[in-house]
């Protein structure tokens, strides 16, 4: 009865087996070599923005983006089960969700004029 | 995968949508969108002028779409929404009286720039917000916010669809917060009001949601002419009935300010921009009453031996709230939050009757009580010292000495409000009493007393006004620019005028009185 399931199971433990393997190898095969740049925050060359002096407090900057992200993020939520049944819902549903995305890109359109993108 | 493939192949009903009927609420959402891009691409000089425009093109265009609907009884969207008197006559009113907002909003001679803060998010006190506080700048912003929750209010009344009610009520509510901490003056105020009442708004939203899950569970519908009929049938236990019922009033009775869920009233009222008080006194009292009505004469006519002693219970507790606490206010915004929750007694009073003179009776009131307090914070705005608005008690007294003008208008406005005879307050309440008083005879009685308790502080404002000696150095009375005179001339006209001609808004609320299940 479980037997679908085999190659899920297989496929768990490839997995684990890969990271496993992948760690425990590293530290015999790979060279060290100093570099200042792996010490930083982001590898991929972003300099982290500095703190301002107190405990617990971040720029306004990061918390409008985390917002203006979740107005994205909300179109996203309701453009995959759409999309999972654009056929079944037709023209009508078609046209809602394009007026959806339309407010959305007002939404936008506000933001981006108004400064609301520039991270300085 | 294959089961994902075989959800497309099942074709989806869209439900029948009557968009004429609901034309009125798509041109005030369809301006509000056209009032964010308006922020978005004209530049900053334009932009108050262009946002008057579109708003108030919008609202009148809603307005007279409603009009055009006046003869609709129907439901659409599946049953969601219903479209007939009593609706309409809501929608009407809160659009008649959120023109007059924007016309105080529009307010620019009074004060620099207008009522309304240059940058909200500017930090309080800092350099820039001292430097932005003498120039003309306004967070034109409060125009669209004001447009989306009219719409929201336009949707409120008619939902007969729990669900889309709550939306409703956020997309409302999300707007008013914002404009409460949108004040010039006395800024700090006006965040601490914005956040109490956000916060305290959050919390009675979670109120409604439960009590809609309890509903759910127990008619298996969030509709209400379905909760009607299991309410109707049903053998089995009414506990999650009466306990989500309870629940859900929490939700309505707060937005409507009425004890013992009015706690933010006052706070709220005093630190808000006074235009936006107005709109939020008239425009989101009406929309609330338009709710509770369909709620409770809707969803549970049938359990109306249940439900009715708490109506009278809170009636009873909204009237001696906002009279005897009212009493020890000294300031006019109090004052006026308080005789606000007082009014909100005296409407439930009208609710009670359940039957067609009971909804005719609540939507006259709410018209002309939102016509007199729109006009009587307008009114507020002018009276004014170094400081912005004087609300203080003690700037008020021998005001008459200084403008026997304004100190009329103001104490007609407060008789209506306190139920003299000759002003629409009077009609008002005497039709609700009437309605009320074949089926709650001792209430009427004591809405009869606390009106009377009421009446004494109105008419102690109107004695300190005309009988005391004014203050050293007393407030100045501001000249107000054309926006303004024309919404306190219309305020007080209407006041006025149904006062002694009450008899054409009466039959219209009587043939009006008709709601769709």
């Amino acid at each position: 009865m479980l037997a679908p399931y085999l190659p899920i199971v297989l496929l768990f433990g490839l997995a684990f087996a890969f990271a496993f393997f992948s760690v425990a190898i590293a530290p015999f095969t790979g060279p060290r070599r100093y570099n200042k740049a792996k010490l930083e925050f982001y590898e991929c060359g972003i300099e982290p923005t500095p703190q301002p002096q107190g405990p617990n407090r971040f720029p306004i900057k990061y918390f409008l983006t985390a917002m203006l992200f979740i107005v994205f993020d909300i179109e996203i939520i309701f453009l995959y089960p759409y999309a999972v049944a654009n056929k079944a819902l037709g023209l009508f549903g078609l046209v809602e969700i394009v007026i959806f995305i339309v407010t959305v890109f007002v939404a936008y359109a506000y933001v981006w004029r108004r400064g609301g993108l520039d991270w300085d | 995968m294959s089961h994902l493939l075989l959800a497309e192949t099942a074709p989806i009903h869209a439900p029948s949508v009557a968009y004429s009927s609901l034309s009125p609420i798509f041109i005030v959402l369809g301006a509000a969108l056209v009032g964010v891009l308006v922020e978005a691409l004209v530049p900053r000089a334009e932009r108050y002028a262009v946002q008057m425009v579109v708003t108030i093109g919008g609202l009148t265009a809603a307005l007279v779409a409603v009009g055009l609907l006046h003869n609709t009884a129907e439901t659409t969207v599946a049953g969601a929404l219903a479209v007939d008197g009593a609706g309409l006559f809501i929608q009407g009113s809160v659009l008649v009286l959120s023109v007059m907002s924007v016309l105080l909003i529009a307010e620019r001679s009074v004060d620099v720039g207008s009522a309304i803060v240059a940058s909200a998010a500017v930090v309080v006190g800092s350099p820039t917000d001292r430097r932005l506080a003498r120039t003309d700048r306004v967070q034109t912003e409060v125009f669209p916010l004001l447009l989306f929750a009219v719409a929201g209010m336009l949707i409120f009344p008619i939902s007969n669809n729990l669900l889309l009610m709550f939306v409703a009520l956020e997309v409302l509510s999300l707007p008013l917060y914002l404009m409460a901490g949108l004040s010039r003056r006395r800024r700090l105020l006006s965040q601490e009001a914005a956040l109490k009442y956000f916060l305290l708004g959050a919390f009675a939203s979670a109120f409604f949601l439960y009590g809609l899950a309890l509903l759910y569970g127990y008619a298996n519908s969030v509709d209400l002419p379905a909760i009607l009929n299991a309410s109707k049938a049903s053998p089995k236990s009414d506990v999650l009935l009466y306990v989500g019922l309870a629940l859900l009033l929490v939700g309505l009775l707060f937005k409507a300010g009425i004890a013992p869920f009015h706690s933010w009233t006052p706070d709220v009222y005093q630190g808000s921009p006074t235009p936006v008080t107005a709109f939020m006194s008239s425009c989101t009292k009406i929309a609330a009453f338009g709710a509770i009505m369909r709620v409770l004469y809707v969803g549970f006519n049938a359990t109306a031996w249940n439900w009715r002693p708490i109506v009278w219970a809170v009636a009873i507790a909204s009237m001696a709230v906002g009279g005897i606490f009212g009493l020890t206010q000294t300031d006019l915004k109090r004052v006026l939050a308080y005789s606000s929750i007082a009014h909100a007694g005296f409407i439930l009073v009208g609710l009670v009757a359940l039957d067609k003179d009971g909804i005719a009776s609540v939507l006259f009131y709410v018209l002309t009580y939102g016509f007199s307090t729109m006009a009587a914070f307008g009114v507020l705005m002018l009276v004014r010292d170094a400081d912005g608005e004087a609300t203080h008690l003690a700037q008020w007294s021998g005001l008459a000495r200084k403008s026997p003008f304004v100190a009329a208008v103001m104490t007609v406005l407060l008789l209506s409000m306190a139920g003299i005879p000759l002003t629409s307050g009077f009609i008002a309440k005497f039709y609700v009493f009437k309605a009320a008083f074949h089926v709650a005879a001792p209430l009427v009685v004591i809405a009869l007393i606390f009106s009377a308790v009421a009446a004494f502080y109105y008419l102690r404002i109107v004695v300190l006004m005309f009988f005391a000696e004014p203050p050293e150095n007393g407030p100045t009375i501001a000249i107000p620019g054309w926006s303004t005179a024309v919404a306190l001339t219309f305020g007080m006209v209407v006041t006025v005028v149904l006062g002694i001609f009450p008899q054409p808004i009466l039959d219209l609320a009587a043939k009006a009185a008709t709601l769709v299940g």
